[in-house]
């Protein structure tokens, strides 16, 4: 008795990939074991410690709390695709190595999507706002500290590059 | 923990959601955003032998503001709830209590009728709906009804929606008084957890700062989330002054009769309930006098 | 390397360095142990005794091997035949542990049997087809119903629960307490957390059947861990692998899966096919073996009027769950520093370990020196209170001053270096005291409850194994070294190879960065790569906060070696003496003539390839391998049962606001500072980063994570829903002010810090919340403080002032 496989069609990084699923199979188990986009991480598969973070469509969701035949249709964009297109870090990606703003590396992806949303959104986040944005990533080795530190220098960063106001000094 | 195989099937419409409910057996589900299907799918707590996709039935994804109403489809989500500036002015609540409500990345893809038809018993959104009244639109393969909350929410993580029903619409009522106020809070162990105990009030004050309506409710017993009608009556044509406010909200508490779980004990939770709903009627009724 | 380098002015050390691990992870390369696929992989899912105490009668495992996809179903009939014992480190070798319970389950959560399927989907599908029948037996889940002769046994054959049980007295102990002006006793629990990475544990295994080697990959930080694999397989050591390249995603102390790796290899090697666990979540809580301590002090202070502490005796009871390894460990290593920062000079202390029917604890970060730390400054609040004085003011009088040092201890072990005054008061001045002291006033006179706590508190560091012998005369282990190899390559690039895995510490940047101060070579374009068990670079694995003083001193070792090999070449082609040889920068001349001069590169071709100008009796080619032993370390405790254990001592002032909601008892870190000393600082960011994140572990233990058990032995807390882990709501905002005393003993004078921040937050925390309930003439010394157990008490003593 072998599961029913559903076809889909899913844009990851910008790029559409296909493939034969079972229901019950999870986006992030797709995303690693299928497609080996093995940046996106999980903590606990009961939507807790958003170390799976993903965005979908644009937004970020916990890819442990859906499946992978749900996003059919939909675009996804994992650690893999923040990078700028030539393949160097982005401004965010860069700012976290300049304030060590992680130490294993294992809720970094998913602090990174989150973090990345809020940037987006909202491009000179107060501290409290930042504090809320990642409220739902867990980290055991940082405190926060330097993450904070890290999404308070992107900001400041990406705010010269356009030209407009920060609420923050470069460090 | 990975969920038991099931049958997946995505529904295109409201209709053929019901139909499939109908053929289907007792353990056929409705998967809206999964926020709290799916952790106990992980768990194996739960075992559907089909789940059936509502998140692309756009029937299902909208908000209308109308006369007196705000109707809001079930499987809008609830961080669009949360940004409808429109919606914010006419159903303050719901913003606030949204608020509280889990993490940024969960209110993404978790829904409004998939937090009321959970119906956990620390929730936030079952609360806010059972203080303001709203009505539930359920549909099934044989037709359409209503309920309002106080029928719709019968126990922990129980409602009386049938196996084969779908929550629709809820509607959510808009009080039209100029100077209305409203307030929710809660203690919870920590930021975006269920709540050990909640508490919401809205009212509503004439030019002179005399209560002309209210409603208040608390949730965290362990049951169903609580108005109090007859306590919030007694607040009518009162100024909610300390010793009536605390009154109100002693029996409250008194009667929410809260247990106790791993988190709090049944004491505390006692406690909390009296604290809080003498604080959202503190607030609701300072934000009403506020009102010009 | 018994002399630090007196020059102060580092060209590497110290400074504002990117680290080279953050690149891969932010780009998603991480290579966990999940990540690593090998071909034709199977997957492992655990059943687990829903018991806590339990014979078991059958298991039927016919259904789960009928499902296809399923390849095989291991009970502990078979495993436990097969393979031999974990071991114990304490004397109770009747206590056995295997990965798989035969005849008996001891906890609810032990695993039962291990289905091994084509995916873990399928595997766990197949776990719930095995019928397993339990007739259940008499448990004990308190650890002080545990000790008592009427109490239901763990393990029989060993005749009671109690494993361990030591009683030492250092000094005129009774003495002390009979002479004494004044006395206190109290009693502190520290409840039964872990550190909880958020990677669980997770292994893969590879049998080759010809060249008979089990490769392993894992997300392991342990000593002796392919030592111990091999023996419990019956293995030769050289016919295991552990590849120590995988990253491992956060560990601080418990990724100890020796028991998962035991059974993981016995399954590869006997289905000949590469297999793999990793633990989901449920598992990982309740079965992983990865509690922290659980620990009930019993503690009595004899100190004169004025503060002064005369002696102190601690009883420290840790309920170690149902099977043991290294975990009672945990309650010898706290005897390196088991007065604090403080001078005292009589000390009595008795630790306990005792068996109950729960999940088995492992070792936690900072080893048992994080809830002896709470203890000690719950005393030293206490002591205060009692005399109406200062918190501070007691501290001041009773910490060790910065002209005592070294300092011996009653127990043995001598602290290094220290200026703890100075960085107190470093502390207090970064947390604007005085302001903060009317800040609290304030909020009093407005109807909250408000508190500043203190704690002053030391991370021993460095590792050692003088705990051992100490709780186990029978275990006559000394050894604590690591190593590291330097290579100089042909084009003149350096490596250096480090021989166990890291979680987080940043090796790479430390190694690279101690290898270019002593090369004089940018560490940037240092690679650092990691050997395999194999390929001998013994090492005794990130433990004891030990990596930046023992990796660190080894990667200089060997460094300056490559440096004098290059030193004697130059000498030797420049026809000079090696003293008036001047070194700079990787370049050599004679001194005075800087035109006789060879370049790096130039060195290097000789030391590769030009073996005619190379002088005699130097090896060819340009590597150099150097072990370490733990300074101070090497001796077998005394007959009075003192004994040097760790060789550095970090210190850590804590300065803590919080506010109680009085109504809701709902509390707030407001504030946050905290002053550190680990001596010269190799990497600040690293330091800085992992002292937030051990506040962070700090703030959990203190306020959140507790491993619940009900009366019949069942985990309440195993999940994220129940447990809780603080995120950044609710940790505050935290600053550091740092403060250097070098250590005499360690290469450039550097401490070691990975336990820093989680050693002294719990005791800083519950200081404060116990000067704000102290307004109350309440009181509590229970962790973690939640809002419930912080109502109680509140209501408590309110309910009190209404009715005296």
């Amino acid at each position: 008795m072998s599961e029913k496989r559903h076809a889909v069609a899913i844009e990851v990084n910008g790029v559409t990939r296909t493939g034969e699923v079972p229901a019950r199979l999870s986006l992030v188990d797709w995303l690693r074991d299928e497609l080996r986009l093995t940046g996106t991480h999980i903590g606990c598969e009961h939507g807790i410690c958003g170390a799976c973070s993903v965005m979908l469509d644009g937004e970020p969701v916990r890819s442990c709390l859906m499946f992978a035949v749900q996003a059919d249709g939909h675009r996804v964009t994992t650690v893999e695709g923040l990078a700028n297109p030539d393949g160097t870090p982005s401004v965010l990606q860069d700012s976290f190595c300049e304030t060590h703003a992680l130490q294993c590396g294992y809720c970094t992806p998913g602090m990174l999507i989150a973090a990345q949303a809020l940037l987006d959104a909202v491009p000179q986040p107060t501290e409290a706002q930042i504090r809320d944005a990642i409220g739902g990533n867990l980290c055991r080795c940082t405190g926060y500290q330097q993450i904070v530190d890290a999404i308070k220098h992107a900001a400041a960063r990406l705010a010269r590059k356009t030209g407009s106001e920060s609420n923050f000094e470069a460090l | 923990m990975k969920s038991a195989p099931f049958d997946y099937v995505r529904a295109a419409s409201a209709e053929e959601a019901c139909e499939l409910l109908r053929e289907g057996g007792d353990d056929v589900k409705l998967l809206a955003g999964g926020q709290s299907l799916i952790p106990m799918m992980a768990m194996r707590l739960t075992r559907p032998s089909r789940l059936i996709d509502i998140n692309e039935v756009p029937q299902l994804k909208f908000i209308a503001l109308e006369e007196g109403v705000a109707r809001i489809g079930a499987c809008t989500r609830q961080c669009v709830v949360a940004r409808d500036d429109g919606l914010a002015a006419r159903v303050p609540l719901l913003r606030k209590a949204l608020a509280w409500v889990g993490h940024t990345q969960t209110r993404n893809r978790g829904t409004l009728g998939g937090s009321l038809a959970h119906a956990d018993p620390a929730a936030e959104l079952p609360l806010a709906a059972q203080v303001l009244g709203a009505q539930m639109g359920i549909r099934s393969a044989s037709g359409a009804r209503t309920l309002r909350a106080p029928e719709f929410f019968v126990g922990p993580l129980t409602t009386a929606l049938e196996p084969q029903e779908c929550l629709e619409e809820i509607h959510w009522p808009v009080w039209t008084e100029r100077r209305t106020g409203s307030a929710f809070t809660e203690v919870s162990r920590r930021h975006g957890d269920f709540a050990i105990i909640a508490a919401c009030a809205q009212v509503a004050v004439d030019d002179d700062g005399r209560c002309t309506r209210a409603s208040f409710g608390l949730t965290g017993g362990g049951t169903t989330p609580l108005a109090f009608p007859a306590l919030a009556a007694r607040l009518v044509g009162t100024r909610l002054d300390d010793g009536i406010t605390q009154s109100a909200a002693h029996d409250a508490a008194h009667e929410l009769a809260p247990g106790a779980d791993l988190h709090a004990s049944a004491n505390y939770r006692k406690h909390l309930a009296s604290v809080l709903a003498a604080r959202v009627l503190r607030e609701a009724y300072a934000e009403a006098r506020g009102k010009s | 390397m018994t002399k630090f380098d007196s020059d102060p002015v580092f060209r590497y050390i110290g400074k504002k360095r990117r680290t080279k691990e953050d690149p891969r992870f932010v780009m998603g390369r991480g290579r966990f142990v999940a990540d690593v696929a090998l071909a034709g992989m199977k997957h492992v899912a655990l059943l687990a005794s829903s018991h806590a105490s339990a014979r078991i009668v059958s298991i039927d495992t016919a259904a789960a091997l009928a499902l296809p996809g399923v390849h095989y179903v291991l009970t502990g009939e078979e495993f436990c035949d097969a393979c031999d014992t974990l071991q114990i480190g304490v004397d109770a070798p009747k206590v056995t542990r295997y990965a798989l319970a035969r005849g008996v389950v001891r906890y609810a959560g032990e695993w039962v049997a291990a289905v091994v399927a084509d995916t873990r989907a399928i595997a766990e599908d197949a776990v719930e087809l095995i019928e397993a029948e339990y007739e259940p037996t008499p448990h004990v889940v308190d650890p002080e119903q545990a000790v008592r002769e009427d109490s239901p046994l763990v393990h029989p054959a060993h005749g009671s629960n109690v494993i361990l049980h030591k009683r030492f007295v250092w000094g005129a102990v009774d003495d002390a307490f009979a002479r004494a002006e004044h006395t206190l006793a109290l009693r502190a629990v520290w409840g039964r957390s872990s550190t909880v990475p958020i990677e669980t544990f997770g292994v893969a295994a590879q049998w080759d059947a010809g060249l008979e080697i089990l490769d392993v990959w894992a997300s392991i930080q342990m000593p002796k861990f392919p030592d111990q694999l091999a023996r419990a397989l019956r293995l030769p050591g050289n016919a295991v692998r552990v590849h120590y390249d995988v990253d491992v995603g956060g560990s601080y102390g418990v990724k100890r899966g020796l028991k998962h790796t035991v059974l993981v290899g016995y399954l590869a090697k006997r289905l000949g096919m590469p297999v793999r666990l990793i633990e989901d979540r449920l598992e990982n809580m309740r079965g992983g073996d990865m509690h922290g301590p659980d620990r009930i002090f019993d503690v009595q202070v004899a100190f004169d009027a004025d503060s002064t502490l005369r002696a102190l005796k601690i009883r420290a009871l840790d309920d170690v769950g149902a099977y043991a390894g290294r975990s009672p460990f945990q309650l010898g290593k706290p005897v390196t520093a088991i007065c604090g920062p403080y001078r005292i000079a009589a000390i009595e202390y008795e630790p306990i370990a005792v068996l109950t029917h729960k999940t088995p604890e492992e070792a936690v970060r900072g080893f048992g020196q994080a809830p002896t730390n709470f203890a000690i400054e719950r005393t030293i609040d206490c002591v205060a209170r009692h005399l109406g004085m200062d918190p501070i003011e007691v501290r001041r009088r009773n910490l060790i001053r910065k002209e005592e040092f070294p300092y011996r201890i009653p127990s043995g072990s001598t602290y290094d270096s220290g200026d703890y005054h100075t960085v107190l008061d470093k502390a207090l001045a970064a947390s604007g005291y005085a302001a903060l002291v009317n800040q609290r006033d304030s909020a009093r006179r407005a109807g909250r409850l408000a508190g500043i706590g203190i704690a002053t508190c030391l991370e021993p560091n460095g590792g050692n194994s003088g705990f051992e012998p100490l709780l186990n005369p029978k275990n006559d282990t000394t050894t604590w070294m690591d190593s590291c190899l330097v290579r100089v390559d042909l084009s003149g690039a350096i490596t250096g190879v480090m021989g166990t895995s890291s979680s987080g510490q940043g090796h790479e940047t430390l190694v690279s960065t101690v290898i270019g101060e002593v090369l004089e070579r940018d560490p940037a374009g240092i690679r650092v790569v990691r050997a395999d068990s194999l390929q001998a670079l013994p090492s005794n694995s990130p433990v004891g906060s030990r990596m930046a003083i023992m990796l660190g001193g080894a990667a200089a070792g060997a460094a300056r070696k490559i440096k004098e090999t290059l030193i004697e070449i130059a000498a030797h082609k420049l026809g000079c003496t090696m003293e008036s040889v001047e070194y700079s920068e990787g370049d050599a001349s004679v001194r005075g003539h800087p035109d006789q001069r060879l370049t790096w590169d130039a060195l290097i071709a000789i030391a590769h390839r030009k073996i005619h100008e190379m002088p005699p009796g130097i090896e060819p080619g340009l590597q150099a391998k150097f072990v370490w032993e733990v300074p101070t370390g090497g001796a077998l405790p005394a007959a009075d049962n003192t004994v040097q254990i760790y060789p550095c001592y970090s210190f850590e002032a804590h300065v803590v606001y919080v506010e109680i909601d009085p109504d809701t008892a709902a509390p707030v870190l407001r504030q946050y500072v905290c002053g550190h000393d680990c001596g010269v600082m190799i990497t600040p960011d690293i330091v800085h980063g992992m002292t937030y994140g051990g506040i962070a572990h700090g703030i959990g233990a203190a306020l959140y994570e507790k491993f619940s058990y009900n009366e019949d032995g069942q985990l309440m807390s195993g999940s994220f829903m129940d447990y809780l882990l603080p995120s950044a709501m609710e940790v505050p905002a935290i600053t550091i002010v740092d403060h250097c005393t070098p250590s005499p003993l360690t290469t450039f004078g550097q401490k070691g810090s990975g336990e820093a921040g989680y050693l002294g937050a719990p005791a800083a925390i519950a200081n404060a919340i116990n000067d704000a309930l102290g307004t109350l003439d309440a009181r509590i010394d229970t962790l973690p403080m939640t809002h419930d157990a912080l109502w109680q008490v509140i209501h408590e003593a309110r309910t009190r002032k209404q009715n005296p």
